[in-house]
Order: C-alpha cells, then structure tokens, then sequence
C-alpha cells in the first residue's frame, strides 16, 4: 500500500515501541514487530489488521499522551487498519466507500429496505403485504422465489467475488517476507486463534475493555455475535437445502433444524452486537479512533437488525404483518450481503488473513527475509 | 476533600513502594490518604519505568525458573555493591521478596514470562506483563477500591518535625497551599535524581547537559527537608546511578527506548573526535553504568559512537535512527565533528584494529595493538559504508543519598534514635542497601519490601 500520514505515525510508534518491548506478552503484534528492524507499509498493514484493539498497550505505555512521544498504537492501528480496507476493496474505486462508512452503510440498508417494499408491491398485488400467509411457500406469496433467490443469491455471489479478491490484494501486500502457500500446522494454528480470539486475552487476564480494568467481556461478546452469525448462516444453508435439493420451502415448523439454528443464531447474534455496541458507548475515548466508530456503529447495528427482524418474523409470521416484516427482513439481509465487502465486515477477512501470516511466521520460526 | 481530617497514615509520594505502603496500611485497618506530587497521567514516579522484580525462590514458580536462593542474590548484590550495603537490611529484603509476589499478585499485578531482550533474567526477576505502568495501575486500582483516598497534583513541601515527631505536613495540592495531619507519616517520595540544581552540588555545570531518564517530579524535596531536620542519612550525597544513553533522548522521562547499546562495536569519541576509554572491555550490560560515568566527565558531557555498516544489527537500536554517511569525514559533518580529526582517529584505530577474530556474541578477544587506549574485544576496523553515528549522553537513573531506616522501616535521627512516627520506603531509603552500583529489578524489590513493612508497621502504631 502507499505511504500515508497514517503509515508515517504507525512505523514512529512501531519504532518506539520495538525499542521498549515491555507490551511483549500482551498479544501476537509484539513478538510480529520483534521480528523486523524496519517496517515496509506491507508489514505496517499486517501488524495493524492483527491487532485485536484490546488496548491493552495503550493503558501500559509509558510514553501514551501526554508524554511528548505521544504514543497511541490503538488508535494509529485503527486508523491505518481503515486505510487498509479502502486501500484493498475490490473493485479498487469502492474503496472510496470506507470513507464515510457509517453513513454508506446506513444508506445502502435504507435503500435495501425500501427497495424490498417498493418491488413487492409494484410486482405483487400489494394486498399480499397485510394478509395473513400460512403452509408451504408462504413467503414466497409474498416475494416470488425467483426475485428472493435471484437477489440473494446473486448479491452473495459477488460478495464472495470481492471479498475474494480483497483478501487476494492484502494477501499480496503483506506477504513480501514469506514465500510459498500454508501448511496445514499453520492453517490450524490460525484457525484456533480466530475460533478462540486467543489474542482478546491480554496474556489471560482479560483486556482493558472499558479503561484501565480487565475484563472479557469484549471477547465474550464478539463470540456471541460470531457464533450468531455462523449459525444464522447455517440456518439459511440448511434452508436452502430443504428447498432446493429436498423440493421443502420454508416456512418451517419452530423446532425444525432451520428454526432452531437461527431462533439460537439470531439471540446470539442481537446479545453479542447489543452488547458490543454497550462497550462501545461506556469505553474510554482516549485509545478509539473517532473517525471509525461510523463503521463500527453502522455493522454492529445492520446485524443487530437483521437478527431482530428474523425474530421477529419469526413471531409473528403467523399474522398480518408477516409480509411487511419480511420485506423488511430481506431487505436487511440484502444490504447485508451487498454490503459485506464494504463494511466494517472485511476486518474478519483481512484478521484471519494476519493471523495465517502470523502462523506461518511462528510455525517458520525465522525472522522475515527483510531482517 | 475534609482537610481537618486525620489520617491514621499519611502516604507522601504515588510510586510502587508508597502504593505498597497505602495498600498494606489500608488492609490493616488504618485509613490512609496518598499525596502524588505527579497528576494521574504520570503518577508512579520512576516504577513507570521499570519492568521486573528480583525475586528469592527457592523452586520455579509460575513466571520464574529454576532457583534463587538468599546466598545467591547476596553474593550479587555484594558484588555490584562492592560492600556497601547493610547485611541485615539485605538479606530481610531479599527474604522477603519470596512472599512478594503473592502479595502483588493479589494486588491485581500480572506477570508474564519473559521472553526476549538483551538480559536473560528469567531465572532471577519476575517481569511485569506490560511494564511498570500496568503494574503502578493495578496498585492504583487495588487502593481506590479499599478506600484509599488519593491526591494527585500534590507536592509536600515539608514535614514538620518536632522532637522525632512529625507534626503536620505543609503541602501544595493543585496549587494551594494546605496543611494535612496524620498519626504517621510514610516517606516514599524517591530521591533526588531530577532535581539538576541538587546533582550540581555534585557534578558542577556538567550536571546541565545531564538527561534524566525517569520522572520529571523526584525532585527530592522531602528528603531535603528531612535532612535538614536532623534525620540521619545514608549513601554518597554526590553520587548517582548514569548510563550511557542516545544523547537525543527528551530532558525526562524518556525511559528504557533512549538506552544504545552498541558502544562495544563501536569507537566512542568525545566531542574533540578523540577516543578516551576501551569500549570492548566488557559486554554491555556490564559497562553502560560506567560509560555513563565516562561521558560525563567528557567536554560538553557528548560522545559519539561510530560503527561501520556490519555492524548495525548487532545490537538494539535505540529509538533515534542512526546518522549516516558514506565517508568518515561526511558522518563528522553531520554529527558536528571535525572531519579531518575524526578521519584520522579512524584511520588510527584501523591501523591497529583487527588483532583476532571477530564475535559478537562472546568476549572474542579480537583486540587492538599499540593504541591508546586500547580496545580489548570487538576491535574490528570501522571500514565499511555506510558509517553510523550515535550521540551519546548520561541518563541519569537514580540517586544514592537516602534516609536511614531501621528493619522496620522507621527513620532514623542523626543521633541513632528513631523517630516516633516516620516510616520510609522506597528509593528515598534504598541507599541503605544499594550504596553503589545496580541490580535489575532490586529497586523494585526494595520498594516493594519496604512499603510493605513501612504500611504494617506505620498501620499499628497509628491503631494503638
């Protein structure tokens, strides 16, 4: 990536703190800097995306504002971490999107809400939006099969195709150092470290969450949020099969598999969001990249969204208001998925991809050929 | 804040051995007000700095390996002392380093297990995970919540002491004179190290370009008072601890990222481009305490390291880059140096470098021949381009001068009698015990003991 005011502050802290090394045992980024002398934006890029922003660094600094050295490696990794997402969207002009993201997130689920309603009724008699609906196939009176698979599924589709190709771009970026694919040690090293958010553990202890205090419930939180989400998305595998392989459309039954996994999915996901965002507005300022916590608001309330209105449709599917709330619902997803390359989203992607490289670096256990 | 109010126990100073003074004396009962002459952002006077605590074990435990036993680190401390410490006050003190860490433990101090570094001190000091900071933050967190009442912005001017008793304390909190009284007085107040007009009386103007590599506020104004008092006193009032730091470091409290360690590959010359002393005599750790010394006595209190590009990764950098150029006299520019006396230096100390080869990682004996001063180990020519330079300057770190204590912590007056409600702790005593020299991590384990002896005790004769 270029250098930016951003680049220039991260490698003046790193600098700093590569000639303290008292934060050693607090996450992977410490031992990852003590492996470079010099800091190339690649490895500026890597060490930001593996920071976990537990800030752990910033309440033990001795050099944290208001000393002159003004160090701040929370928020200067934050920043640059944005700068990483815009710098590596594909395609390239959409970058322009992390800019203000807060707001382009907002709008894009606005737009996907109202665009839901709006072709609904003009494609569909807009009476199916109040009646009630029952047995199999009902939301489909509601939003015809081919417009919710085609929206969906095309929308994933490309998702799938930008992330893609970001990850590609970080991939390229940072990884100057090592040559050759991953093994299959570091892949499970890495996975283990994404499953567990072993690096939201400040050596074990906890993380300094809200201020100077300890705890874990950040960790907790992100897990009940993660978790949420992936079997929410098992939820909707799983009923993809039924009806497209088994010929059994939704709506199904509350203790059938699909139900279940997202009814559970769908708690996880509103407890775990709902709480992030608790932590959020109770935290210390100090150690926060203002110009982020758009981005961070915006996908924490889309997902809290999405789960609600799942729910909720869930309720009340057997009423009137089943097929507003559907619409709404679907809605929600599709700006969901338009928007998962282009949101606060691609920092699991562009994580997972540091916490590989990090594998890689440890199972090699040599310094980077830049050393 | 009640300012008629009296405290069973008065706390004066905010740092690892006035916090485990306030925190002890609070567990046992007494209430207990902490004056910090620092405000919040910069409280814990230098043990911000610090990193590790020399621990006595005598099994591994949990963040240390192997054993330390008590015959052990006395032979160290006699060591770098070279006798001048108290063997009674030592050995309490190393002692009790073995329930130390319990203690802070369960004063929310983490630890980690160390893991890289010039020093391997792994066996012999447990380091705090995050540093002094998170360590003076836990202790910080660990009073607040057992109803310490805590002043930042606070200095004491003065205890009033009459007869060995101290009456009130004359302070300034956030700018306001006061007067606060209390049943006992606790003196954790540090010494005297950033206070340049004291270290004169020592040094003389060189004490001017000295660098301090910790707070800003040990300014040793309690000590001073106290001395003036009639309080009995202990190590060398002229002495003090410096190393040889990056000469760019800040005025203050620039801490551990100033330190340079690459003197022993190096030629180090004054401000004249003349060499003065053997820069491979030893490995690093074991001279930069003298290097300190030496570039103090130099003119203008400046050296410069010089090394050539095979050298650049044999050691930590410093937080400062390196000032570079292609040729001997181009570095010199730079570095404000004559060109052609520095060319000439280098030129002789090329001519009778090389003797033996060369090993970073061993005394390696490769040494000059027919030079003045010599260099002993490392002496390979400084002949590859890029040349490197580093200003070099004293970083002080601490002082000697403290006040006399008794075992249990109780100051002394100049006539061997013990003061009737005066406690110490910390480095405003430690000179007692480290008369000269330095042990990593034992400052530390001083503060800690002692505080904790200090708020026990001061605690019982405020509750009887």
């Amino acid at each position: 990536m270029q250098e930016t005011e951003t680049t220039e502050e991260a490698r003046r802290a790193l600098e700093i703190c590569n000639a303290c090394r008292y934060c050693e045992g607090f996450c992977a980024v410490f031992p990852a800097m003590e492996l470079r002398r010099e800091f190339a934006t690649g490895d500026l890029s890597y060490l930001a995306n593996l920071c976990h922003n537990c800030k752990g660094c910033y309440y033990a600094c001795q050099y944290a504002p208001p000393h002159e050295f003004g160090l701040n490696l929370p928020q200067t990794f934050a920043q640059l971490r944005a700068e990483t997402y815009a710098e590596y969207a594909w395609p390239k002009p959409l970058g322009a999107v992390f800019q203000r993201n807060g707001t382009v997130v907002a709008l894009i689920s606005a737009l996907g809400i109202a665009l839901t309603l709006i072709l609904t009724v003009l494609i569909q008699d807009p009476t199916v939006l109040y009646a009630a609906h029952e047995g199999p196939g009902a939301f489909y009176r509601v939003i015809p099969w081919w417009l919710m698979t085609t929206l969906a599924g095309g929308t994933f589709l490309y998702a799938l195709l930008a992330l893609a190709m970001g990850f590609r771009n970080f991939w390229r970026d940072t990884g100057s150092s090592l040559a050759g694919p991953a093994g299959p040690r570091p892949v499970a090293t890495a996975l283990h470290d994404i499953l567990t958010l072993r690096n939201l553990g400040g050596g074990g202890h906890g993380c300094n969450d809200r201020d100077e205090a300890f705890s874990t419930q950040r960790r907790w939180f992100h897990h009940a949020m993660f978790y949420g989400f992936l079997l929410c998305f098992a939820s909707t595998s799983v009923a993809t099969v039924y009806d497209h392989v088994i010929g059994h459309p939704a709506p199904y039954p509350f203790w059938s598999l699909p139900v279940q996994l997202g009814t559970w999915g769908g708690v996880g996901l509103v407890v775990g969001t709902a709480g992030l965002i608790w932590l959020k507005v109770v935290s210390d300022q100090a150690p926060a990249a203002r110009n982020l916590l758009g981005a961070d608001y915006a996908l924490l309330g889309l997902l809290c969204l999405t789960s609600l209105t799942g729910l909720l449709l869930l309720g009340l599917r057997g009423t009137g208001a089943m097929g507003v709330l559907l619409a709404i619902h679907l809605g929600i997803v599709l700006s969901l998925f338009l928007l998962l390359p282009y949101s606060k989203m691609v920092h699991g992607l562009y994580r997972s991809g540091a916490l590989l490289r990090n594998a890689m670096e440890r199972h090699a256990g040599h310094a980077p050929a830049s050393d | 804040m009640d300012w008629d109010r009296v405290y069973d126990v008065l706390v004066v100073g905010g740092g690892n051995a006035a916090l485990c003074a306030a925190v002890t004396a609070r567990q046992a009962g007494a209430s207990v007000l902490v004056l910090e002459h620092a405000p919040k952002a910069f409280r814990g006077g230098n043990s911000r700095h610090t990193r590790n605590l020399r621990a006595m074990h005598t099994a591994p435990t949990s963040v240390l390996t192997e054993q330390y036993l008590e015959d052990e680190y006395w032979d160290d401390l006699l060591r770098v002392t070279g006798g001048q410490t108290d063997e009674e006050l030592a050995r309490l003190t190393i002692r009790a380093t073995a329930e130390a860490l319990p203690f802070m433990e369960a004063c929310g101090v983490r630890f980690q297990p160390s893991l890289t570094g010039t020093l391997n001190l792994s066996r012999t000091n447990a380091f705090f995970l995050g540093g002094g900071k998170a360590l003076v933050n836990a202790y910080y967190a660990t009073a607040e919540k057992l109803g310490v009442d805590i002043l930042y912005d606070t200095e004491v001017v003065s205890l009033q002491l009459d007869d060995g008793f101290v009456r009130h304390a004359e302070i300034i909190s956030r700018g306001f004179p006061r007067r606060v009284r209390a049943k006992t007085v606790v003196a954790s107040s540090g010494g005297f190290q950033a206070n340049l007009e004291w270290l004169k009386q020592g040094w003389g103007p060189a004490a001017e370009n000295f660098l301090i590599r910790g707070t800003p506020y040990a300014k040793g104004r309690v000590l001073r008072n106290l001395l003036d008092q009639g309080v009995a006193s202990v190590g060398d009032p002229t002495q003090c601890h410096a190393v040889a730091i990056d000469g760019r470091a800040p005025k203050f409290d620039g801490g551990i990222v100033t330190r340079l360690d690459c003197v022993p590959f190096s030629i180090v010359v004054n401000k004249h481009g003349e060499r003065f002393y053997d820069e491979g005599e030893d490995v690093w750790p074991k001279r930069y305490a003298i290097w300190g010394r030496l570039v103090a006595q130099q003119p203008d209190q400046v050296a410069y390291a010089i090394i050539d590009s095979r050298s650049e990764r044999l050691f930590m950098p410093s937080v400062f880059p390196a000032i570079k150029s292609d040729t001997i006299e181009g570095l010199a520019e730079k570095l404000g140096l004559d060109p052609a006396k520095l060319a000439e230096t280098v030129r002789g100390f090329n001519a009778a470098a090389g003797h033996g080869s060369f090993d970073n990682s061993r005394l390696d004996g490769c040494h000059t021949e027919g030079l003045t001063p010599a260099k002993t180990n490392w002496a390979r020519t400084i002949a590859v381009p890029p040349f490197s330079g580093y200003p070099l300057r004293p970083g002080i770190t601490f002082t000697y001068l403290g006040v006399k204590v008794d075992r249990n912590a109780r100051v002394l007056m100049d006539n061997g009698r013990p003061t009737a409600n005066l406690f110490a702790s910390g480095e405003i005593m430690a000179g007692s015990i480290l008369g000269k020299g330095y042990l990593a991590g034992f400052g530390m384990s001083i503060g800690t003991v002692f505080g904790r002896i200090a708020g026990r005790e001061a605690a019982k004769h405020a509750r009887n």
